[in-house]
């Protein structure tokens, strides 16, 4: 204490002292920032880890060979009895159809940001209508597809569903396409018309060759992202308790079925529920990082 | 003899008509995106318009959702989305700043890797998990530890006590804002950290020379060149907030009350009473009402998103210039 005051004092006289006192408080403040910045990433980690913990904990409790061949219960059935398959048919119908829709008319649009009109005002409007489709919330989309889809033919449907999410693949794709059309060098391009080929030619053989892993990693992120999608399924797909393999009327898929089986009072409902959290997350996070490997191979 | 040379030109000719459709085909998928947002916008004001026609502008405000009188007001449910978002943006902001702070300058360069990978995994997981987490993991955990000692401290506070009160179930506005604020993260602190490894190093360098301390680079140098990035990156972690579905529906308890402040009381909000009511709700006022809280959101999304492309545009711009 005495020390302490001594040294005020003196730091009052003495600028040099005065400038390490400073100093100190100085260092003082980084240290405790980059401490909070250090808690921070711990903090991050922490929930995930939580949440990875606790699907694997309570998904691979209620994992069983049932829940992949029978289709789901009614409720209060005992354990173990009834599954998933249908819901699991019906997602990976209406995931497959969206990326096969989608894919195709997101890189096409890519392809024309990049390829057509890089620095065209139509090309800047549509990337920024693109940025901003990316980021809607995904539940405005189901009510516009009902609108269009499941009003007009009376019926909800797995066709509508698959459209729903067609519609997310896409903003997905064209981004990823794009970026990665761009950085193919135009020494390439030009090479090619040097040669004589028409630009359709040079864009499919050449460009977009080259840009193919970067492409296909767009398309694994879109399926990824679809395949957990549950907002845009709730007023489209819908649910069904049955099988139904011509998606016409309301189609059974998992994301849904989750939600109706967690929210439920029934003992195996919540266990089924568990198991489908534990697929769709296992599901997503190796499309994941299927894409991450994919995508730095070059 | 002549086929070869009279097939020269044919080919010619049906390359360029190939050229030709292509070059519409990709047109024409290029315009689907400007077409798709039209279409949201105008299905929905056809969709709300019952609703709009009825209670007007005063729709926003007024406190009442009652399918059998048909008197809908979207005040409960637009507190509850804003209130969500915000409690959600007070965590996430500094936390984000945070983990951007620690991947550009403290982190060793072997974890940057795997730890940036890490945060962006935290975005790719469906929110549904994070909802069915919250419900049964998250919410439990929250009310023994959090809401029931706070209500034993605070039961009498006047104010604060309202703030805690309702059952010790950990459902309600402040679980929704924790798990959406858990969801932003990566969102945030993704784009901050993209901004803050643009800041040229040799301004950094400068102030470190100057004997500047890592903190008062970032906090001096970094963050003043990077505030455009910044808010443009919360702008956009605000309008995941804003639209998040699931994580959302799972825990905020679908009551239309907003009869006490607490924020552990069940209660609602845009995207949930969608999720909730509408595959069941009768074509009417009521789909019409549920439709044009789908307008509002759509609107309020748009303007924070817009917002946030700017910002973050304009930031590119700006490096484009001092590079």
């Amino acid at each position: 204490m005495k020390t302490n005051e001594i040294a005020n004092e003196n730091a009052d006289q003495n600028p040099d002292r005065a400038r390490i006192a400073r100093f100190a408080r100085r260092k003082q403040i980084n240290r405790i920032a980059l401490t909070l910045s250090l808690a921070a990433m711990l903090f991050g980690m922490f929930w995930l880890a939580w949440i990875l913990w606790e699907t694997l904990r309570l998904g691979l409790g209620s994992l069983s060979m049932a829940m992949l061949t029978q289709s789901t219960p009614p409720p209060n059935e005992p354990l173990g009895e009834g599954g998933l398959a249908n819901a699991i048919m019906g997602s990976l119908l209406m995931v497959a159809l969206a990326t096969f829709v989608g894919a195709p008319i997101g890189i096409l649009s890519g392809v024309y940001l990049a390829e057509y009109d890089p620095r065209g005002k139509l090309a800047m409007i549509i990337r920024f209508v693109n940025d901003l489709l990316l980021s809607a919330p995904s539940i405005i989309i189901g009510l516009f597809v009902y609108a269009v889809m499941v009003v007009r033919f009376k019926a909800f449907s797995g066709w509508a569903g698959a459209v729903a999410l067609a519609l997310i693949v896409i903003p997905v794709v064209i981004r990823t396409t794009e970026n990665m059309l761009m950085l193919i060098p135009a020494g390439l391009r030009e090479a090619a018309y040097a040669l004589g080929a028409p630009k359709w030619k040079v864009i499919t053989r050449i460009t977009l060759t080259a840009a193919r892993a970067g492409v296909l990693t767009g398309i694994l992120l879109a399926v990824a992202r679809i395949s957990g999608e549950t907002a845009p399924l709730l007023f489209t797909a819908l649910n069904n308790q049955f099988w139904n393999f011509g998606l016409d009327g309301p189609t059974a898929n998992l994301p849904v079925t989750i939600l109706q089986f967690a929210m439920s009072p029934y003992e195996n409902w919540q266990q089924l529920a568990w198991g489908g959290v534990f697929l769709i997350t296992m599901a997503v996070l190796g499309l994941n990082i299927l894409a991450r490997v994919l995508s730095r191979k070059k | 003899m002549y086929a070869p040379l009279s097939s020269f030109p044919r080919r010619l000719l049906s390359d360029a008509l190939a050229d030709r459709l292509f070059g519409l085909l990709a047109r024409l998928a290029a315009l689907i995106t400007l077409a798709l947002l039209l279409g949201i916008l105008l299905s929905l004001i056809v969709g709300a318009w019952p609703a709009i026609h009825q209670f007007g502008p005063g729709f926003l405000t007024h406190n009442a959702w009652d399918p059998v009188k048909e008197d809908f007001g979207g005040r409960v449910m637009i507190y509850g989305t804003l209130a969500t978002s915000i409690i959600a943006l007070a965590i996430a902001v500094p936390v984000s700043f945070g983990i951007a702070l620690f991947l550009t300058e403290l982190s060793p360069a072997w974890l940057k890797r795997p730890l940036g990978t890490a945060v962006e995994l935290l975005a790719a997981v469906p929110s549904i998990v994070y909802g069915m987490w919250g419900l049964m993991v998250f919410g439990p955990v929250l009310a023994r530890y959090v809401q029931q000692p706070m209500q034993s401290l605070l039961g009498d506070v006047p104010f604060l006590g309202a703030l805690v009160s309702g059952p010790p179930v950990g459902i309600g506005i402040l679980s929704a804002g924790i798990i959406l604020s858990i969801m932003i993260i990566p969102f945030i602190a993704s784009v901050m950290r993209d901004v803050f490894e643009v800041t040229p190093p040799l301004l950094k360098e400068s102030a470190y020379g100057l004997g500047a301390t890592t903190w008062e680079v970032i906090w001096k140098i970094v963050l003043p060149f990077t505030k455009t990035g910044v808010l443009g990156g919360i702008m956009l972690g605000l309008g995941r907030a804003l639209g998040e579905t699931m994580a959302v529906t799972f825990v905020i308890g679908n009551m239309n009350q907003l009869n006490s402040i607490s924020l552990f009381e069940p209660a609602n909000s845009i995207t949930s009473a969608l999720a909730n009511e509408f595959a069941e709700a009768a074509p009417g006022l009521h789909q019409a009402s549920l439709i044009y809280l789908g307008l509002v959101l759509f609107l309020i999304t748009f303007v924070v998103l817009t917002f946030s492309r700017l910002l973050l545009m304009r930031l590119q711009k700006n490096e484009g210039m001092s590079v």
